[in-house]
Formats: structure tokens, sequence, C-alpha cells
């Protein structure tokens, strides 16, 4: 056998939550090898130079839920990590005016009060009770999901720190947890706010990776996973990370390669080798076999257990679980290079606006109908766009006094009608810029280059089946104890020896780094 | 109008109380500085650690020292070898009363053979005049004639060759060369308070505004912020730096021995040319010092994050954090005695620490030593656990490169 090599551990995917279970394992003393299929490292958080002297962050473009902690075990400021802040969001109106929200509570509050003093006290005490409530789910991340249908000592355990835990909150908050996740976003802004362009910009965020619209039941409790950073005292809510989110992957490597992991690029995995009912190691694409102890997928659902690993060696109902997981892509992103800064009509100027997102959601209305574009098998005609310009934030992302713009645009569905292809590619990128330069007229004038990425985009080159953002949709059906598939929340699979720890995984999406980092100790408590 | 009751303003003042929106001003050396240009400091640190932060820093006191014996007058009131400063070259340097206690911190740069610049926290007249008796010196006070500015961050040098007749990709860390900005004669030294790559521009007072706007100008498509006093604050304590009357007390101004500091104590004994020939202030002292250690050391503590979570979450709370650097004195324990203090402590955005510089008995000065910093918490005293590090906590790879 050629080329055949030995190792403690092979993490599949040089993504995050795959470079952060390979440093975590290197931490503990195993010999362990990162394959990636690309040439460059970071999974979905990469940033390319797709035009010469503008760097894109290509896919995953914001950092809120990266885990504190593991910034610090794996000291990743030593390796260049820097979260920048992105202090704003401004909401152009379709009338000249704007909404903003500041870093700032009194510039914010006043700001709000301009357009609904009612809706300016509400929101004081909105944040607060989201706050709480987050503040009261938020343990539940970085537990290892118990299974509540299992009587292991470990899962009764778990459960019984659950309940505990549980107990420990109030009715009130009980009964405001059961409501988040079980309401839809439009109807809890409803209850609080009246003023449309503040409820369609936060009902945004509740629906951000689903294939759901704000008036879909479930889509509230999305809205509270954004609460998280901000509890986490000094951590902020949403920043930006030098260098993009490829910044962050290149710390994470960086800090990974001096714990000696070996992180190997051009590697496609094509199988799990399976002997004695085991993992054992991987196939390449090349030929080439590698040999381990465990092996840790850290691809989407879909590719770690319906093509790495034959379905002989899983049971059928896991089997069919996987296979039911919605991994529907919904969005789609348009990144531009810009030779000067957009204009936008209702803040003329070169202003703080720049330096923060910028949202168009004039209306829950608004989002809800480019829903139901998506429904049908459509782009949507006018898309929620969540705008960036990470140059204005980081000045090493384009030539001086160049730009350049990051557009989160959805709904994009990957099953487009008809399928996409270029033409619609095309369409899409237009309709975007088109919806921009409603807002910001000199948008077309200033554009250089643009890179436009459909969800059939982020399937062929980040490799996420579905293209969705979050490796599956974080529905109530998909999360905790549920995600991948129950029973197997736990990062280990059916097949031993074979982990699972991405998005796909408890606790879900974002540049979270935590299943990575759940999985490597579930793998290192086997060890024992 | 100026003058009686009102604080001496800088003479960037027009430029910076146009940016000052917030009005948060700070005193220092009698001046009215700027606190921070936004209502947080994050965009002004950050600017700091990721692009050029702009720091009006013209209340320095700054003195000429010229003469044949202006070398010497330097050699005996410093404890650094003056006779090695090349021209162009910059000591940082702190200084002693004859017990060896610190009077005062700042840089000493040789503008010529027989030529010097001194900048200080407080006025050193008086101080230099005493200890010149006998010697071919002058000594001038250029405090209001000069203005100075810090311009600090990774692209200070890419907002410098933007507009200064002069590249300074030459320029190495604590060295200084004439230039000329905006037309203007300026110096300009490879030094900073931030522990990040930065610059300290030395001018005629009359020059000032023109300067600054070249380089805001300059700065523009670098990220270049006007940055007040309280996020270089933070950062000089991640860059492990302290600063006279938070930090140390100068010798001069305590009134009990035991607020005195040692230049040892303060991490500063590399400064301390005891190879040097001849007398110079402290010498004996320090002498001393180095032979049979010193009792208290200043290090670094970094404060366990999981640590202060479990403190606050006794009481229901994720930890709270300061908005800004703390200059308040914290007891610092080991099994429950106290064995030191906090002079200063910050949470450091670019680490994702809670750090502090700490003055520690011995033997608790070492690396790796566990203690615990007192904190309040909900109005009750807890302790929070830390372990103690060399300074500096924050050093980039292209400070000195």
């Amino acid at each position: 056998m050629t080329g055949a090599s030995r190792y403690d551990a092979i993490v599949i995917g040089a993504g995050h939550n795959g470079l952060i279970a390979g440093a975590y394992l290197a931490r503990a003393g195993k010999k362990v090898v990162v394959l990636e299929r690309r040439d460059v490292v970071g999974g979905a958080a990469v940033t390319e130079e797709i035009f010469p002297g503008y760097r894109f962050t290509e896919f995953s473009y914001v950092v809120s839920l990266l885990r504190p902690e593991i910034i610090r075990d794996l000291e990743l400021p030593r390796h260049g990590l820097k979260i920048l802040p992105l202090p704003s969001t401004v909401t152009p109106m379709d009338n000249g005016d704007y909404l903003a929200a500041w870093d700032d509570h009194d510039l914010t509050r006043r700001e709000l009060y301009r357009h609904s003093p009612r809706d300016a006290e509400a929101a004081d005490e909105y944040s607060r009770v989201m706050a709480r409530a987050a503040k009261a789910i938020k343990p539940v991340i970085g537990l290892v999901p118990p299974d509540p249908s299992s009587l292991s000592w470990r899962d009764l355990r778990g459960l019984l720190k659950l309940g505990q835990y549980g107990a420990s909150l109030s009715e009130s908050e009980i009964y405001r947890i059961a409501k988040l996740v079980t309401q839809s976003s439009a109807d809890l802004l409803d209850e609080w706010f009246e003023f449309d362009p503040l409820k369609g910009t936060k009902s945004a965020s509740g629906i951000i990776g689903t294939f759901l619209g704000p008036r879909s039941p479930g889509t509230a409790y999305v809205l509270l996973h954004h609460y998280m950073g901000e509890i986490d005292g000094a951590f902020r809510a949403w920043g930006f990370a030098k260098n993009g989110t490829g910044g962050v992957s290149a710390a994470i490597a960086s800090s990974a390669r001096a714990l000696g992991v070996e992180i190997r690029t051009g590697a496609a995995v094509e199988k799990v080798i399976v002997r004695g009912g085991r993992a054992t190691g991987v196939a390449l694409a090349n030929g080439d076999e590698l040999h381990a102890t465990v092996v840790m997928s850290a691809a989407d659902p879909k590719r770690s257990f319906l093509q790495f690993v034959d379905a002989q060696h899983f049971p059928d109902e896991f089997t069919q679980a996987i296979r039911d997981f919605r991994v529907r892509g919904s969005s789609g992103k348009v990144n531009i290079a810009l030779s000067e800064l957009p204009q936008f009509t209702c803040l003329p100027g070169e202003g703080p606006l720049h330096r923060g997102a910028i949202s168009i959601s004039p209306s829950i209305d608004y989002i809800e109908r480019a829903y139901d574009e998506a429904k049908y098998g459509q782009f949507s005609q006018r898309p929620y766009i969540d705008m960036i310009i990470p140059s204005m934030i980081d000045r090493d992302m384009a030539p001086p006094g160049h730009h350049v713009m990051s557009c989160f645009v959805q709904y994009a569905p990957y099953d487009i009608e008809g399928g996409w292809d270029d033409a619609k590619r095309d369409a899409f990128g237009e309709t975007v810029i088109d919806t921009i330069e409603r807002y910001a007229p000199n948008i077309r004038r200033a554009i250089v280059g643009k890179q436009v990425i459909t969800p059939k985009d982020i399937e062929r080159i980040a490799g996420i089946t579905g293209g969705n953002i979050f490796h599956g949709e974080l529905l109530l059906h998909q999360l905790f104890f549920l995600r991948p598939a129950p029973q197997w929340a736990d990062f280990r699979t059916p097949l031993p020896g074979y982990y699972f720890g991405a998005s796909g995984a408890h606790p879900g999406g974002g540049v979270m780094g935590a299943a990575g980092k759940l999985a490597a100790h579930e793998i290192l408590k086997d060890w024992r | 109008m100026t003058g009686l009751y009102q604080l001496k303003r800088t003479p960037f003042h027009a430029r910076t109380s146009a940016l000052c929106l917030p009005q948060n001003w700070r005193r220092w050396a009698g001046h009215i500085a700027v606190g921070s240009y936004d209502l947080g400091l994050e965009r002004e640190y950050w600017a700091i650690r990721n692009a050029a932060a702009l720091i009006d820093v013209s209340p320095l006191m700054k003195y000429l020292i010229e003469g044949p014996d202006a070398a010497r007058l330097l050699d005996k009131v410093t404890p650094r070898n003056i006779q090695k400063l090349a021209i162009g070259q910059v000591y940082y340097t702190g200084w002693c009363d004859d017990g060896g206690k610190l009077l005062d911190d700042g840089t000493v740069t040789r503008l010529g053979e027989q030529s010097f610049r001194l900048t200080s926290a407080e006025p050193a007249l008086r101080w230099l005049a005493m200890n010149a008796v006998g010697l071919r010196v002058r000594v001038t006070e250029r405090t209001d004639q000069m203005a100075a500015l810090s311009l600090q961050g990774p692209k200070s040098r890419a907002v410098l060759n933007r507009c200064c007749d002069t590249t300074v990709d030459g320029l190495k860390f604590f060295r200084m060369a004439p230039n000329v900005l905006a037309g203007r004669p300026v110096t300009i030294s490879r030094t900073g308070y931030t522990g990040d790559l930065g610059y300290e521009i030395w001018m005629d007072a009359a020059d000032a505004l023109p300067v600054w706007d070249a380089l805001m100008d300059a700065g523009g498509d670098y990220g270049i912020a006007a940055c007040g006093i309280l996020a270089m604050d933070m950062a000089r304590v991640e860059a492990g730096l302290f600063m006279l009357d938070v930090d140390y007390t100068a010798a001069t101004h305590a009134w009990i021995p035991g607020q005195k500091s040692s230049p040892y104590e303060m991490g500063l004994g590399w400064t301390i040319a005891l190879d040097k020939p001849g007398y110079f202030v402290g010498r004996r002292a320090l002498e001393r010092e180095a032979r049979e250690g010193s009792a208290w050391k200043m290090v670094g503590l970094e404060v366990d994050w999981e640590g202060l979570e479990r403190v606050y979450a006794a009481v229901g709370l994720p930890p709270q954090i300061p908005a800004m650097a703390v200059r308040g004195s914290l007891p610092v324990l080991h099994d429950g005695q106290q064995v030191g203090y906090a002079s200063t402590s910050t949470w450091s955005p670019v680490l994702k620490k809670y750090i502090a510089l700490v003055h520690l008995q011995r033997p608790y000065y070492e690396p790796g030593t566990r203690v615990s910093l007192e904190i309040t918490v909900e109005h009750h005293r807890r302790h929070a656990p830390g372990t103690v590090v060399s300074l500096p906590f924050y050093e980039p790879d292209w400070k000195r490169k």
C-alpha cells in the first residue's frame, strides 16, 4: 500500500470547525491531520482575492458567536485574530429617510424616538427581555445535548443538569421561552412595535439561513440567537474579523499548525475506510489512504453520512433522518469591488453608516413578499439585503481609496425553477444591484467587479450540500438533541470511531466553533 | 478670553475641539486633552491596533539640553549610558533620586553631538538645573513652543510615507530623523505609548495645524482616526507601559517611603547601566538593589475568564467589564493573603482577556504564580483567579520590524 500514513485522528474538512477540532485534539497530544478538498483552508470562512487588490469575504462575512474560550485556549490573537467593531445598522427607507441603530444607547433611542416614541420605549424593554431569555438558554449551548430517550448514565446526568437548570428559571421565563420557540418573528415583533422599518430589520435576523419567512412559526427563536453575543458582556454582538472571516480561519490554522496539526489542502476525501465495524481511516480521491484511530467529519451531514460512508454501516432510521435533514439553501452573496463608496440618498457623504451594517428591510411585508417568490422557485425580485463595507472597517481589504462591499441576499432558493445557470445567476446579481441602486444611485458607476454566489455556488465551491449557510436550517426540529439526527447529537455516530463536529451538529451554525470544540472533547473522552 | 481660570489648550485645539463632539475632555499636565472623540472607545482603540491613530501628545514636558556638557548632564541624571546614545537615537529611561527611587520617566533623544531633547511627565527644569551646577550646559523648556503628535498603528508608516518629503522606511525602532511634512520642518521618532508600530512627530507649535491636516488627509484611505488618551490608556496597559501618578509615585511626591518605587521594581532593570563609569544619581542604591534583589516587582496579571465568569455567575450575572482602563488600586491575594495590588486594569479587546499591571512582593512576582484579584461583585468583595505573566501582554511582530 503506497501513501499510507498513520494518525491518531483524521479530520475531514478545514473549515473553522474542523481546524478547531484538530487544534484541540493536538493540544491533547494527538497526532492529527486535517484534510481539505480545496487549495485554501477555511471552508465557508474564506477571504479570497477574486479581483486583484480586492479581497472578498466570499461566504460568511461577520463574526458574533466565536466562542471566547476558543480564542483564548488556542491563543488566536497571537496568531493574528482581531475582531473589529461593527457598530451600527442603518435601514434606508423608501421615503428617503433612514432608521439607524448605533452602538450608543442614547443615540439609538433618540433616533427611534424620531420615528416612534412608543417603539423607542418598547425597544429598551424588548432588548432586556430578549437578553434575559438569551441568558436563560445560553448555558444549553455549551452542553453536549443529552438524549431524553436514553438511559445511559451520561445522558441521565446531562438531563439532570438540564432539569436543575430548567428548575432555576422563573415561571415567567419559562413561558417567555416557550412562546419564543413557537412564535413567528412577525407575531413577536407585532406584540412590541409599530414602526415598519424597525420590525422589518429585526425580523430579518430571524430568517437568515432558513427557508422561512418572518410569518413562519419558529422564526422568533432565531432572533434570540442574536442576543447571545450581547450577554457575553465584553463581547460585541457582531464584529468583522481582520482580513475577513478568512482571517479567522487563518488564525485558527496557524494556531493548529503551531500545536502540531498537519493540514493538507487539495486532499479530497472519497470514502471513510471501515474495517471490523469501525472507521479506521480515509481514502482520498487521489488514491492515497490515511489511517487513524478516529475520523471526524466537519463536512455537512449529507456528505458525512450519505457520501463518505456506505449506507450499510448505518441503521436505516439514522440514514433516513439524515436524508430528511433540511438543508435548503435560501440565500446568496453578491461581493462587489468598488472604485468609490456607495452614496446613500438617506445619508449622503462618508459617514458612520459606512462602517456598520446597511440593511434593506423596509418592512415585514417586504421580506415576506420576498419569501413568497422563493417558495415557488424564484429568487426574490426585491430581496432582503444585509450589506457591509469591509474596506471601511479594515483598510487591507481593498486598494487605498477603493472599497469592497459584501451583500448577503435572501431569498435565492437552491431549487430554483429550471435550475441555476449562468443567465439566472447574472439576473440574480442584476436584481441585487437594482435593489441597492434604489437607495444608493451611484452604485453602478462605482462597480469595478462583482462576484455573484448562488446556493448552488456555495455547494460547488464550499462543498456544503444544498448551499445552506448553516449546513442545515436552524429549525426547531433540527436543533439540540435532534441535530443532526435523534440519538446522535453527541458528536458520535452509529459507526464507532467516526465522529461528527460541524455546523450540522449541535449547537449549529455561524462562525461559532462550538461544534468543533465540543466534538474534540467527546473524542478525547472516549479515548480514556 | 483665555487665561486666568482656564486650563491650557494645545496647539491642535482648533482641530481636536471641532472633532471632540462628546465633549469628553481630560486633564493632562495642566492642559485639556481629548479623552475620546466618540461616545465609546472602540473605534479609536482599533485604529491603534489595526489602522492609524492620531493622538495629540503636546502636553508632554519637553526640554532642550545643549552645550559641551549636555551628555555629561544626562549621563549623571539618568541611569542609562548616554555616551553610547548615537545622534538620531532615542533612549527610554526613568530617573531617580539618590535613594534610587523613581522621579519620572521619559525619552532622551540625541539631536546632535551636543544637543538633546528630554521629555517628561512632570516639570524637570529645577531638577536639571540643580544637577547642572558647574557644567557647561543650557537647559531650555520647550513644552509650549513645541507641538507633538503620536501616530500609532500598523498603517502609521504608510500614512507618513504619503505626506513626508522623505520616507520613514529606514527609520528603526527608537530612532529619530528630521523630515519635512506639509512643507514644515519636523522631527519624527519611531516611538510611542501603545506597543504597536508608531511614530511621534515633533514640530514648532506654529506648524501644528498644517501638519495635523496633512496627516489626517494622508490617512483617510488608511482609516486614520483622531484618538483620545483613553483608548491609548488601554493600549499602553496591553503594552505593559506604566504611567506616573497611576502606576507609581514620584519619590519627591511620596509622603511615606512605601509609596516610592525603584526602576528595578518597575521592570526597568534593562535601562540601568551599572557598567558605565562614574557617579550617576541613585547609583549606590541601585547597585545595592541589583545585588540584593527587589522586594517588589511590577508584572502582568491575566485574570482567568472562566474564573471571572464563575464569580459573577454565583449571583446570576455575566461578567461586568468596565468600558475603559481602571486607574484604581485593587488588592491582589495569594492563598487569602494580600501580596500586592493592581494599579491599572483593563479589558483587552485584542486579547479578549482582562489584564492588570500588578505590583507584587517577592516571590509572588514570578511568572506562572497563581494569585487572585479582588473585585466588587454586587457590592461584595470577591476574588477572581489569575496568573502572573511577564510584560508586555501584547506585542505585534511589526512593532520593531
